[in-house]
């Protein structure tokens, strides 16, 4: 009894022996909002990085979906333990800009730890989301995808149309809609994300503006704009489209986005990001297409904007955990990392190298469609169209379900809601305005 | 003989009271005070600036119309989900009191439901009567009922009260089933020799006596319905379509903990605890007196 006690006892001492040399290690904590395949890339970049170092550790933790893990984050900030990186996604942006106290910006933490920062090598579109006015890179770009159009291709054809043409411009998506409809389809065009793929990539890619001030790049005295004339029309005609049974709704948020792969909707408007599910789980051939226009807008098609998310720095660590943060950011920005990344996954490269890697291995030609994501993306930004940062979008956004609901249930008009909601959306940024002024 | 139990200190009632009060001050007064103390603030999201508004988040709360139409909505679910509740928690019980083979294996099937977290339940009916993919949503639409909870404000509203009302339905009947059970079967069965048929028994004997239960519940479901019920719509219909189920509490929920707007969101607890003390000094003085307590 007592030997078994006392062997236990050196056993663990033993353990703790062993195990020193790891305390002495740095360690970082990640909190991110990756689950399922996702998880376990994250999971892999971490251990990737432990491995070619023994000065620092990366601990990944998943910390559920986007807002449970941004309000975990602070309320662990508030409690004076928030960890060293988070992801945030894209809506969240405007609010992390603002809370100058809790972040500290990404391209000084590479500066003080002797590295040098090089914004040309970066996506234009992708890094000048996260670049704050003074140019200082505020987060580092993680997961970035846009909004593409997914088309069923065996849908088309037993619809009699080209599998090889998906439709360009909002008049061609209607007349394929209808032809898929008289083909039996019940749900021949469904979108999610109505917000970011209907009114703020729809206002890029018609280079028309969604806020003013550059769509909130400019201040927080943005105001929303999204009722113009070239809105109203669109949801006009979507409200139309959904009268006659082309556009169905799915829901909000990525609701929808279970209903492509499924083979239930034969075309929708979405995040590129849902290729990897498609992949695996699609019994059907399809195909990737930039997302629709009207043909008449000049400018139009322009680029499309920013969704998924970015890794942001929290506050007041000490500076050999600000290094290691910053190894670890050089380490995932190398192209090879980021190549491997982005053909992974289906997220954007965010560095031009990795693309062009992605480019030469051949990747896209074995993949037609993936590309696609890509070129609308990298194309020279406008001011109009370089992507929405607002405060309290994550309010702005359900506001606009909300008022678009009324519309396909056709209880408003297209006209009212948009007033509505530019109305209502204001008032959320005239509040963030005043919370956050100075 | 008296059965009352004097003390002789006067620190021995506190402290055997202490630790009662301790929950009490730490779980209910001490966020209390907070949810008071920051509906008179306004806070960016990491609480870095903070800034004294006075009345100020109320204020823009009761100017706008949606908020107030919330108070429309919230009474509907209310009544509809304590009135169901209730209602159908009594009917099974009084099956259950009758039941004679296998009442232990009913009983437990009735109690199962309360072990599941509000946000399953939600998504539980949320795939039963999922548009596309749903079983029951499938049914309705053979039946030639074309049910979409995504568009059709009344059919969202429908949806929560179901899962609502299945959540809390066990709690309603244990009770219920106890307090059916404590009924001397003598009054019935002299009820009964009077000419009394079961309709008339229930109504005249049953229901009085149970009506302690009843008013107890009926407490318990309307605090139910106000307070716990915001992750059966987070799951459900995220107060949708349009703003057909955001009740009261969902937006709570919402403002605070999704959009980070905490002075509105804790202005908005503090209507919402006013409400429920009010609803409850009311039961507790109108309806109470309709209780018999024998």
């Amino acid at each position: 009894m007592h030997r078994s006690l006392i062997s236990a006892a050196l056993a663990s001492l033993l353990a703790i022996g062993v195990s020193s040399p790891a305390q002495a290690q740095t360690e970082i904590q990640w909190w991110h909002a990756m689950g399922g395949a996702l998880g376990e890339w994250v999971n892999d970049l971490a251990k990737g990085f432990n491995a070619s170092q023994t000065e620092y550790k990366v601990v990944p933790v998943y910390k559920g979906t986007y807002d449970e893990s941004m309000t975990a984050a602070i309320a662990a900030f508030r409690a004076g333990n928030a960890p060293h990186i988070l992801q945030v996604f894209e809506v969240g942006t405007a609010t992390m800009m603002a809370s100058k106290g809790a972040i500290k910006p990404v391209g000084e933490v590479l500066k003080e730890a002797g590295f040098k920062f090089d914004p040309s090598v970066y996506v234009p579109a992708v890094v000048g989301y996260y670049t704050a006015p003074n140019g200082q890179m505020l987060s580092l770009p993680f997961n970035s995808s846009t909004t593409v159009f997914h088309y069923n291709k065996d849908a088309f054809k037993a619809a009699g149309l080209d599998p090889d043409k998906p439709p360009q411009t909002w008049p061609e998506v209607a007349l394929a809609a209808a032809k898929l409809k008289a083909s039996g389809h019940k749900c021949p065009f469904t979108s999610s994300w109505i917000s970011w793929t209907q009114l703020e990539s729809f206002s890029a890619w018609h280079n028309t503006l969604f806020a003013t001030q550059n769509n909130g790049f400019g201040g927080l005295g943005a105001r929303l704009v999204f009722n113009s004339p070239l809105h109203q029309r669109h949801i006009e005609n979507l409200a139309n489209m959904s009268k006659q049974g082309l556009f169905v709704y799915k829901g909000r948020a990525n609701a929808a986005d279970a209903t492509f792969p499924s083979g239930e909707c034969a075309m929708m408007t979405g995040s590129a990001g849902l290729y990897s599910s498609i992949k695996r789980n699609a019994k059907f051939a399809s195909g990737i297409s930039t997302l629709p226009y009207y043909p008449d807008v000049q400018g139009a098609p322009q680029n499309t904007v920013i969704g998924g998310a970015s890794l942001w720095v929290m506050a007041g660590k000490k500076p050999a955990e600000y290094k290691g943060v910053a190894n670890f950011f050089t380490y995932i920005s190398r192209p090879e990392v980021q190549a491997a990344s982005h053909q992974r996954t289906g997220y954007l490269p965010i560095t031009m190298a990795a693309y062009k890697l992605t480019d030469e291995s051949g990747f896209y030609k074995k993949n037609p469609g993936t590309d696609v994501a890509v070129t609308q993306m990298i194309r020279k930004t406008t001011d109009k169209s370089r992507g929405i940062r607002l405060g309290n979008f994550v309010q702005i956004r359900t506001i606009v379900d909300e008022e678009m609901e009324q519309v396909w249930s056709g209880k408003k008009s297209p006209k009212d809601a948009l007033d509505s909601a530019v109305k209502r959306g204001n008032e959320q940024l005239e509040r963030f305005e005043k919370a956050n002024k100075l | 003989m008296e059965k009352r139990v004097r003390f002789r200190s006067l620190w021995l009632p506190w402290l055997l009271l202490a630790p009662q009060l301790a929950i009490i001050l730490v779980f209910f007064f001490w966020p209390a005070a907070q949810a008071l103390l920051q509906s008179v603030q306004l806070q960016d999201a990491f609480g870095t600036s903070t800034e004294f508004v006075g009345l100020e988040n109320f204020r823009r709360l009761f100017a706008d119309e949606l908020y107030l139409d919330s108070f429309r909505i919230t009474a509907i679910f209310s009544i509809l989900v304590a009135g169901c509740g209730i209602s159908l928690a009594l009917l099974l019980a009084v099956f259950a009191d009758r039941v004679i083979r296998a009442a232990a294996v009913y009983k437990t099937l009735m109690v199962w439901p309360y072990a599941v977290a509000p946000a399953v339940a939600g998504v539980l009916w949320l795939f039963m009567f999922a548009p596309s993919i749903g079983m029951v949503s499938f049914w309705l639409r053979a039946a030639g009922f074309d049910w979409n909870h995504l568009l059709n404000g009344n059919d969202a509203m429908a949806l929560i009260v179901m899962a609502a009302v299945w959540k809390q339905i066990s709690y309603n009947f244990l009770f219920f089933l106890a307090g059916l059970q404590s009924i001397p079967k003598s009054l019935i069965e002299a009820a009964a020799i009077d000419g009394a048929g079961p309709w008339r028994r229930f109504w005249t004997i049953v229901f009085p006596l149970l009506s302690p239960t009843t008013f107890f519940l009926l407490v318990i479901n309307i605090v139910y319905a106000f307070f716990e019920t915001f992750a059966i719509v987070d799951a459900a219909t995220q107060g949708g379509p349009g703003r057909a189920t955001t009740i009261l509490v969902y937006k709570v929920y919402y403002d605070g903990f999704k959009g980070m707007d905490l002075g509105s969101s804790a202005a908005q607890s503090v209507v919402l605890m006013v409400i429920v003390i009010t609803l409850t000094v009311v039961q507790f003085r109108y309806v109470e007196k309709k209780v018999q307590y024998s």
